[in-house]
């Protein structure tokens, strides 16, 4: 073990730094909480495969330490009475935890631009947005400030902000992580999903938070991964020869930016060269991907957020409400921001009686299709997806708020991942115009450790500061 | 031509599990308010429900003594609505995929003798909290202790053709589900809620426009409130107008049944499968493991009552008015001997009944051993059937055998057939104008001398032996 106590206050010294030069990942942290959790591991000389990382936490996930706001008004000063699961084994694998990333609100959105409590910048570029939901963690790991971050995916919110700021982030396949004390987005899409500096720092993070939870009846009956299998020192392959890596055209369309093809046209060259076979594949229900995912995750949001009523918990925000219907039209009116209530009236809506089987029940049946796509796609042989993770590099602040389909669609290579289950992971591949690019791996249902072990070989064979020709 | 009325039924049961559907917590009734809670129950931002499989098994259990079909496969879904005591603002529940359907229960229908009322289906959800708006001046005091404890609602084919036959429905109902151990059934804690859709038209046209009528809180504020909702529906459709689909709500202290307010009503409750619960996949052998352990079931015991202790249906419907009732009634007549049936169910009936506090349990000092010793001491003429009455009471407070007790009481009857003549003798001569008219025909007095001669022996002689000594003694 490193010391743990040296490591906490080196982080605290970084978050310090990074936080003075306006990166604002965080939203709550504290040097005294890192020594004394350093104090308390070295005491207890516990030793586990985290002991002694620094790791920042997504504030979509409850813990008993820092407040739990998920960059809501509505739950401004809201102390969790219990930690997530996630955050207790990283506890239990002597992680100490530096505090509370920013994000969009109730993790929706993609550039941190939602949050309540202002936007995180991109550390590559401050005038630029880190990405999003989980800007926050991105930026706190892009910034140098820790090595490992947790985000959360519920349509590419952790592969994205990955991207846009140059470090790895991987989504695991639904069921492979518990979701207790991740405050709910979209239940059937959400995960809780690693960011680390390198492809091995967010494999380490993932074999930690994984396996199966008595608390949430959809994880998988499955022992947590092995940190060495995923990503021991020797974990890194040479040659893929013998890997079959599938590239889906869809994912390559016309209005791609150049220099995020050009990066990818290089990855795929350097696959090659590593000996993987390369393989043209058609994922056609993915052209599908946003509207489903724009009528699935709202719809269960719109059930997930109601219980932000004002009743139990949060900031009354009516003061002396009439009745109760007005106390929830206040609550809620004032204690959500634009892009959620957006979000719960189109929920609201695909659900209504009338609607549910033109929407709702529709876009079930589409979901089922996008799935099947890729489960083809696996069974014919590939044994990963390589994509862009992005159509573009990180964009400017404000350049989408005021068309919310342009910033959806800054999503389109990743929510396939989300609404399919399968396992998923972002690694940078260069850069364009001094702009992180992110390329995308997709494995099938269980195997994040293919994607992996491709990532590494791939993140070993690429130099990613260098500029795309 | 008259008027049908038609009812179909919603029962909402708790099930007796220790523990609420979705968590760990206490599902006890009657602890002090927000005793019983944790995140999961209370919705915060995070928590997750897990299924409770003691309820599952529950309600698996309610589903099999209902004759349903039981699905290997069924969907939790989420009922979206607004209310202060719905933590989650929805609560979890089945819809397009329940648990179960398609079952019957039989009833005793009042006007209609026997009938076969359908069962549509049933499902497990979890209850909401409790509001209570006159604890807090001007405010609304919630309860949660009651958030999550497990339900099933039974929803019955509208098979039920007046308000009385709805609750024999009830009473039917419950008695089955206490006899499976499903639920205790009790409507004052809210363990058996009802609702009812009700509608009038004439035989033979099809059914007319339903209300649901809410809010009884006794079986028979279910026949009331029925009764009056039928008499609403008639008369306004007799005096030219027609019946809105609405809720209505029952008010129990006037009877009357009043259009519940527009807000609360027509909820739009946007089901949709719960994405927090895999679908609930039950093994076919699991399910017929529970079926293997179901007990008989009321009708069946009737049955078999009427054709092994050859009693009549009527009769037998007294003594299995619960399980244990129906057990102790059998072990009794087993310890008596099987050819006394009908005489062993006068003596359950009779006496053994009048002493339970609710119909349904037998206080233990009745235990069947000590009836069938008491039964044993009037069949062989040592206490008389009078007399057994006063034994059986001081029984219910005093240990030791009934014998001892008669004993004790002094009414073992006197068998010295010289001690009888005695008291014959004595009574006829203390009332010769009695003797005088019995001589001249009046028979019927022989019940009074009868009675002179038990006075006398201080109620030791065998009324039996007495009017044969009597008879004897009056024809010499």
């Amino acid at each position: 073990m490193t010391d743990a106590r040296a490591a906490a206050r080196a982080a605290a010294g970084r978050i310090s730094d990074a936080e003075r030069r306006g990166t604002a990942a965080f939203l709550a942290w504290s040097e005294g909480a890192l020594l004394e959790q350093a104090e308390a591991l070295v005491r207890s000389g516990a030793t586990g495969d985290l002991a002694g990382e620094v790791v920042a936490v997504k504030d979509v996930i409850a813990d008993r330490q820092f407040p739990t706001t998920c960059g809501s008004r509505i739950l401004e000063g809201y102390h969790s009475p219990f930690e997530a699961t996630v955050v207790r084994r990283l506890r239990e694998a002597g992680a100490l935890i530096a505090g509370k990333t920013n994000c969009d609100e109730f993790a929706m959105g993609s550039s941190t631009e939602h949050s309540a409590y202002g936007p995180s910048r991109n550390p590559v570029d401050p005038t630029r947005v880190p990405g999003g939901s989980s800007g926050g963690s991105a930026a706190a790991v892009a910034s140098g400030a820790v090595d490992m971050a947790l985000g959360t995916e519920t349509g590419g919110s952790v592969r994205q902000p990955a991207a846009f700021c140059g470090i790895v982030g991987i989504k695991p396949t639904y069921g492979r992580v518990s979701r207790y004390g991740l405050v709910a987005f979209g239940s059937s899409l959400d995960q809780v999903a690693p960011f680390g500096k390198d492809v091995r720092s967010a494999a380490r993070l993932l074999a930690a938070i994984s396996g199966r939870d008595d608390l949430d009846a959809t994880t998988l009956d499955r022992v947590p991964l092995s940190a060495d299998a995923l990503a021991g020192p020797d974990a890194a392959p040479r040659s893929l020869r013998g890997s079959v890596i599938g590239v889906p055209r869809e994912y390559f369309p016309d209005g791609l930016a150049p220099g995020v093809r050009a990066a990818c046209e290089t990855a795929v060259a350097t696959l090659r060269g590593l000996g993987a076979e390369i393989r043209d594949v058609s994922l056609p229900h993915s052209r599908y991907a946003i509207p489903t995912y724009y009528i699935v995750a709202p719809a269960e949001a719109s059930s997930n957020l109601a219980r932000y009523d004002g009743v139990r918990y949060g900031p009354r925000l009516a003061d002396h409400p009439a009745d109760v219907r007005e106390l929830y039209r206040v609550t809620r009116g004032r204690g959500f921001g634009p892009e959620v209530r957006r979000r719960i009236l189109l929920g609201t809506y695909v659900l209504s009686a009338g609607y549910y089987d033109a929407y709702y029940r529709q876009a079930q049946r589409a979901r089922a299709l996008i799935r099947r796509d890729f489960a083809d796609a696996f069974a014919s042989g590939v044994d990963a997806l390589f994509t862009p993770t992005t159509p573009t590099t990180a964009f400017k602040f404000g350049e989408h708020l005021a068309d919310p389909i342009a910033m959806y669609l800054s999503d389109v290579f990743v929510c396939t991942a989300n609404l399919a289950g399968v396992p998923a992971l972002s690694l940078p591949i260069g850069r364009s115009e001094g702009l992180p690019v992110g390329g995308q791996l997709i494995g099938a249902m269980e195997a994040e450790a293919t994607i992996i072990r491709i990532a590494l070989a791939l993140e070993a064979a690429t130099d990613a500061r260098a500029e795309v020709r | 031509m008259a008027w049908e009325t038609v009812v179909g039924l919603e029962v909402h049961l708790q099930l007796l599990t220790r523990s609420k559907m979705f968590c760990g917590c206490s599902a006890a009734y009657g602890d002090p308010p927000n005793r019983n809670v944790c995140p999961v129950c209370l919705g915060l931002p995070g928590a997750l429900p897990t299924p409770n499989a003691h309820a599952v098994r529950l309600a698996v259990r309610a589903a099999l003594a209902l004759g349903c079909a039981v699905h290997p496969r069924s969907v939790f879904a989420r009922k979206n609505y607004f209310y202060p005591d719905l933590p989650k603002g929805y609560q979890i529940s089945q819809f397009e995929e329940p648990l179960a359907t398609g079952g019957a229960l039989d009833i005793v229908s009042p006007e209609r003798g026997a009938v076969r009322v359908g069962i549509t289906r049933l499902h497990i959800e979890e209850d909401a909290g409790k509001s209570f708006h006159d604890r807090v001046p001007g405010m609304t005091a919630v309860d949660f202790n009651r958030s999550g404890v497990p339900l099933i609602e039974i929803v019955s084919e509208p098979d039920l053709r007046s308000p009385a036959e709805a609750r024999a429905y009830l009473t039917a109902l419950k008695q089955v589900m206490r006899y499976v151990e499903v639920s205790d059934c009790n409507m004052e804690e809210g363990s058996l809620r009802v609702d009812a859709n009700l509608s009038v038209h004439r035989p033979g046209t099809p059914f007319g426009t339903r209300t649901e009528v809410k809010n009884m809180n006794s079986f028979s504020g279910v026949e009331r409130a029925l009764t009056f909702e039928q008499g609403r529906q008639i008369a306004a459709i007799e005096a030219g107008g027609t019946i809105e689909q609405r809720t209505m709500t029952f008010h129990a202290p006037t009877g009357e049944v009043r259009p519940m307010r527009s807000k609360e009503q027509s909820h739009d409750y946007r089901y949709f499968p719960e994405p927090d619960l895999p679908p609930l996949v039950l093994l076919p052998s699991w399910v017929d493991e529970i079926r293997a352990e179901l007990p008989e079931l009321p009708e069946d015991k009737r049955q078999r009552f009427v054709r092994t202790w050859r009693i009549s249906s009527t009769e037998a419907a007294v003594v299995t008015a619960s399980a244990a009732v129906a057990d102790h009634f059998e072990a009794f007549v087993k310890a008596v001997g099987a050819e006394q049936g009908k005489d062993v169910w006068n003596w359950e009936a009779n006496d053994v009944l009048t002493h339970s506090p609710d119909g349904e349990s037998i206080p233990a000092s009745l235990s069947p051993a000590r009836m069938a010793e008491l039964f044993a001491l009037v069949k062989d003429g040592t206490v008389s059937r009078q007399a057994s009455r006063k034994v059986l009471a001081e029984m219910l407070a005093h240990e030791g055998s009934p014998a001892a007790i008669a004993a004790r009481l002094g009414v073992v009857q006197e068998r010295d057939e010289g001690q009888l003549a005695a008291w014959v003798t004595d009574a006829l001569a203390a009332h010769p104008a009695e003797v005088a008219r019995y001589r001249a025909g009046e028979t019927k007095l022989m019940g009074f001398l009868v009675g002179q001669v038990m006075k006398r022996s201080g109620g030791k002689a065998d009324p039996k032996a007495a009017g044969a000594a009597l008879g004897k003694a009056l024809a010499g």
